[in-house]
């Protein structure tokens, strides 16, 4: 005899491990089946857009650090390509080199820490995200020598980067590169074949090619549904033309595909890194720029691939010292989009770890 | 590299297949008339040599004088980008019409648009705030709020 059940209403959060923050999934389910799922926004909401029309150009960079904080150094660049862009500003050789590496450590970084607590979720519950932080401590080590900070840098400036790297940085950072693929191997060595994560992980969440674009994803969630478009081949920007590396896509769109292109992408970040390296010209590394700028009036859109996916800044100029408006295209925001199709009709514990392999930061979500 | 397209060529295009769509064109974008908003967005999105499939972004500019959104589309199959504007004259209650019927990754964004800058969106499906909460006064993005 089946045993009569209807649906009832759980919240996910907004204070719950799982959610990665304060985010709410409004979930309803009927026994462990998730029929329907909303989710609920605006817990870390602070009004960044707002803020930062009332602050001059370079005034900005800071706010930019509190939206993906787990990627502040991304934040940092888009903002000030867009800047750049606006007033015509050009950036010195050694800057941009500079730019690039520092922004591949901290893809690095990001991506350590979501392929960690995916795994987490997934039940491979604090181990193999302590060996992730420990290589994410080393990459905020390399951070904290070039600007002194290790979550919030402010490092990047408009018409360059605040400082020149250290003595003592090129070394630390070789020895990095030359260690980061026997880590990432060991992480594959761990867990890739790991037949409780392949059951976990394996068609589940499914992300289809054609709904992926439909919604907007970017980044790692729209790659591992099988499209082959990252922002540092299709539109480059900075030196990234300069560079040879591969796109890493996944085949279905499933939580494992999204895991799997996370790991392949680390190691295209190390070969970035290894031929910025070589390529890293000597000079100055900030352009003279004046500290409060007056672009003239219009408007222009930068965009970068960040590691959570196609960061972009839209910033209006009315000719005065601070931005008419200052509009972020968070892909956090935008990549949850189709959250509600990839848990609906899954069991509550795979809509956590499908909710895990898009990869969120709240501070751009809500921004 | 992704290609811009010219505003202009494309304002003509769009000129020639609905007359009176377009308000101004430069190089850089084209302001369409809001009552041909969905015609055109389905024109671009379906014209194979166009074939606008990938949404960027939807943002909103509150100008005091009207308040001008603005989607910004790429083409993946072709690598070209076009930014299409469009403008509400209507300070109280603005009314759009929705894209998410062609491109869904409007729905949070024109929800986000809803609740910060005010304008609401015809035909979306789930048109509530999205950062703020049910009853919050007000438009925080717009520039009359203080």
């Amino acid at each position: 005899m089946a045993i009569k059940t209807e649906p009832f209403v759980v919240n996910l959060g907004p204070l719950h491990p799982s959610t990665h923050g304060v985010f709410r999934m409004k979930t309803t389910l009927d026994g462990e089946v998730v029929v329907d799922m909303e989710p609920v926004f605006g817990y870390l909401h602070r009004g960044i857009e707002k803020l930062a029309e009332e602050r001059a150009y370079s005034g900005v960079i800071p706010l930019t650090d509190r939206l993906d904080y787990l990627a502040s150094m991304s934040n940092n660049l888009a903002y000030v390509l867009a800047v750049e862009k606006l007033a015509g500003i050009t950036v010195p050789e050694r800057a941009e080199y500079l730019r690039v590496i520092i922004a591949e450590l901290q893809r690095l970084a990001s991506h350590l820490c979501a392929v960690g607590f995916f795994l987490n979720d997934c039940g491979a519950f604090m181990t193999p995200v302590l060996y992730m932080i420990r290589e994410r401590e080393k990459i905020l080590d390399l951070f904290d020598m070039v600007c002194g900070q290790r979550l919030t840098y402010n490092y990047m400036r408009v018409g360059g980067v605040s400082h020149d790297i250290p003595e003592e940085f090129l070394p630390a950072l070789y020895k990095f590169i030359q260690r980061m693929p026997g880590f990432i191997d060991e992480y594959d060595q761990l867990l890739k074949e790991n037949e409780v994560l392949l059951v976990r992980a394996k068609g589940v969440g499914v992300l289809p090619k054609e709904l992926a674009i439909n919604v907007s994803a970017s980044g790692p969630v729209l790659r591992g549904s099988g499209v082959k478009w990252d922002i540092r081949k299709a539109d480059p920007y900075s030196v990234y033309d300069r560079f040879e590396f591969d796109i890493p896509t996944g085949t279905v769109g499933d939580c494992y595909d999204r895991y799997r292109v996370r790991i392949e992408e680390m190691r295209q970040s190390v070969r970035i890194i290894k031929q910025a390296m070589e390529q890293l010209p000597e000079g100055e590394v900030r352009s003279d720029v004046p500290p409060l700028i007056r672009p003239p009036v219009g408007e222009a859109y930068a965009r970068i691939e960040a590691p959570k996916g196609e960061l972009g800044f839209y910033l209006v100029s009315d000719n005065s010292i601070a931005p008419y408006r200052c509009a972020i295209r968070a892909p956090s925001l935008i990549n949850l989009t189709a959250l509600r199709d990839m848990v609906k009709g899954w069991k509550v514990a795979d809509a956590i770890i499908t909710f895990g392999s898009i990869d969120i930061c709240m501070g751009e979500v809500d921004r | 590299m992704t290609v811009a397209l010219s505003g202009k060529e494309i304002a003509d295009k769009l000129e020639q297949q609905f007359p009176g769509s377009i308000v101004e064109s430069s190089q850089d974008s084209l302001v369409v008339k809001s009552e041909f908003l969905s015609d055109v967005a389905s024109f671009l999105k379906d014209t194979p040599d166009l074939d606008f499939n990938y949404l960027v972004s939807i943002t909103a500019v509150d100008y005091y004088d009207y308040l001008e959104v603005v989607y910004r589309l790429t083409s993946m199959k072709h690598n070209h980008s076009l930014v299409v504007k469009t403008r509400c004259y209507e300070r109280v209650n603005p009314v759009l019409p929705s894209v998410v019927s062609l491109w869904r990754g409007a729905e949070l964004q024109e929800r986000e648009i809803y609740d910060l800058m005010g304008i609401s969106f015809d035909g979306h499906p789930n048109l509530k705030r999205l950062f703020l909460w049910h009853g919050f006064e007000g438009h925080p993005l717009r520039k009359d709020y203080w």
